[in-house]
């Protein structure tokens, strides 16, 4: 099967690597850090505006893929909610000794409540692990873009990547 | 009969752009649109806008869209709503049809900006009651809030056939799967990846082969293509679903424009015959401009780009600009369309609309 963004709208390992979105692995081991899954060339560049520490460049022309300067992230999350490909993530890896956080924006009501026990997926929308939501945010400059993060077991943080929707039957 | 120095015919957001424009120039423009409410497709459009800055991206579409009613009003552009225009006749006498009664108006220029409508799909069974536009299921689930079925089949993997597989899932019903008959994506990988997270399965390389249903959609035998999009026998399998969205392009809506005279160029990347224009967005027949889907089916930050170059250079027509004024501000606008029209996406477009705009070249009808 071949593998690609353009073959099954998610983003390959490789493609993913190819960009400078990513943070580099010691910076993943030193705090949240932005995760920047963008691999098309498209004209866009909210992210580079929404970045209040100038991590992000995106440059002109707008379909330059952003790069992000690891060093000067400070993982503020504002870029999660800018980004209208929903296109970044955050992750802390090192948040225990055995669990990561991953933060992502999730456009879909019912929103998971703090605390809960979620079923987490990756970037397919397979079942990966169980997580449990450690906050809920719904701040009025994300406009209607709430932010949820999740701790997972350590092992999955460049796995998962949002939770199952809920369908509500109720007519 | 009712005067207007400009009329723009469509007010959607290429119309109401180049209604400001005029405005903001000293001119008196006229909006007609058959609608009950001015915006096009943007009240529609719930996500945010990709683009630049300057293309208010980040931005819901209808906010955008409040916005530019804003301006248009505050600029006191006069906004004709469920007024249908169904001809352009002598001198530029539009004639319309406003509460049932046939009227003309006289304009000194007009801008055309009567947008696109959603192609077709010639389906066995396809006339069952289930099977719509992806256009038409976007107005009932973002402007009406209501969900046109629970199970859907969506068929088109541009950005129209992901972002309202998309708000259908946010308004509660499952997209069951997404089929694209070519062997790649062809919209914003970004798009299918939101859907792909919420497991929806996008089926490359498949097609609809017919709809089941008695009275109403019940499901869809969807076949496999093999590379030169020839059913492959034995690969069809029934999924059952309620609703089915077809999303497999827009064609200008060029009707005026032919009656007018105006000279067209066949361009497939672009929707199919459109009216060929220059930089001004003036089309061949003086005075008569176009901007937005009509011109080349794109997207709505392009269109009102657009729609603001056609307001600055009719404007200019008029005497309201200079030329010097005019030329900075037309800049302006082309370099915001420039910067859309690059990339893998955009590249396709510019090169189609260079051709359009550049004489001699395309096949003249």
């Amino acid at each position: 099967m071949s593998k690609g963004i353009k073959k099954t709208g998610v983003p390959s390992w490789e493609e993913l690597k190819d960009t400078s979105g990513l943070p580099d692995e010691k910076r993943l081991e030193e705090g949240p850090v932005a995760f920047i899954e963008c691999v098309q060339e498209i004209p866009c560049n909210p992210c580079e505006l929404a970045c209040p520490s100038g991590a992000i460049t995106v440059g002109r022309p707008i379909t330059n893929l952003p790069r992000i300067e690891g060093e000067k992230c400070t993982g503020c999350s504002l870029c999660l909610a800018a980004c209208p490909g929903l296109a970044i993530f955050k992750v802390h890896k090192n948040y225990s000794e055995t669990t990561s956080l991953v933060e992502f924006p999730f456009e879909f009501l019912p929103l998971p409540q703090e605390c809960e026990i979620v079923r987490c997926v990756d970037r397919y929308g397979r079942f990966v692990t169980e997580g449990r939501v450690i906050k809920v945010k719904r701040l009025k400059k994300y406009d209607l873009t709430p932010l949820i993060t999740i701790e997972v077991p350590k092992i999955f943080f460049s796995d998962v990547r949002s939770i199952e929707r809920e369908v509500c039957n109720n007519d | 009969m009712k005067y207007a120095q400009v009329a723009i015919i469509g007010g959607g957001p290429a119309g109401l752009a180049a209604a400001i424009e005029i405005a903001r120039g000293g001119g008196q423009a006229t909006v007609m649109d058959e609608n009950h409410r001015p915006g096009g497709q943007l009240f529609k459009q719930i996500h945010k806008f990709f683009g630049s800055h300057e293309h208010q991206a980040g931005v819901r579409g209808y906010a955008i869209g409040e916005q530019l009613l804003k301006e248009t009003s505050e600029m006191g552009v006069d906004v004709m709503l469920n007024t249908s225009v169904y001809g352009i006749f002598d001198n530029f006498k539009i004639g319309y049809i406003e509460q049932k009664r046939e009227q003309l108006l006289q304009a000194e220029r007009i801008i055309l900006a009567a947008g696109a409508s959603e192609n077709t799909l010639a389906l066995p069974n396809g006339t069952l009651p289930g099977v719509m536009g992806a256009g038409a299921a976007q107005t009932m689930i973002n402007v009406h809030r209501v969900l046109p079925g629970r199970k859907i089949i969506m068929v088109g993997s541009g950005n129209v056939g992901l972002i309202v597989s998309y708000q259908l899932l946010q308004a509660g019903a499952d997209v069951v799967a997404l089929l694209e008959a070519a062997p790649e994506i062809g919209g914003y990988g970004v798009h299918a990846s939101k859907i792909r997270r919420t497991g929806v399965p996008i089926l490359t390389s498949h097609t609809i082969k017919e709809v089941v249903g008695k009275c109403q959609v019940e499901g869809v035998i969807v076949v496999e293509l093999d590379g030169s999009m020839a059913q492959k026998p034995g690969s069809e399998q029934f999924i059952e679903a309620d609703t089915v969205c077809i999303a497999v392009g827009l064609n200008p809506l060029t009707e005026l424009a032919w009656l007018a005279g105006c000279e067209f160029v066949y361009i497939p990347v672009l929707g199919g015959n459109v009216p060929r224009h220059d930089t001004n967005m003036e089309t061949t027949v003086k005075g008569l401009y176009v901007a937005g889907d009509i011109s080349g089916v794109e997207e709505a930050s392009s269109a009102l780009d657009e729609g603001r170059l056609a307001g600055i250079a009719c404007a200019e027509s008029l005497g309201l600009y200079s030329s010097g004024e005019a030329r900075q501000l037309k800049a302006a606008v082309w370099d915001r369309l420039d910067s859309l029209r690059t990339g893998p996406f955009g590249q396709k477009r510019k090169d189609a609309k260079d051709k359009l705009i550049s004489t001699g070249e395309g096949s003249v009808l």
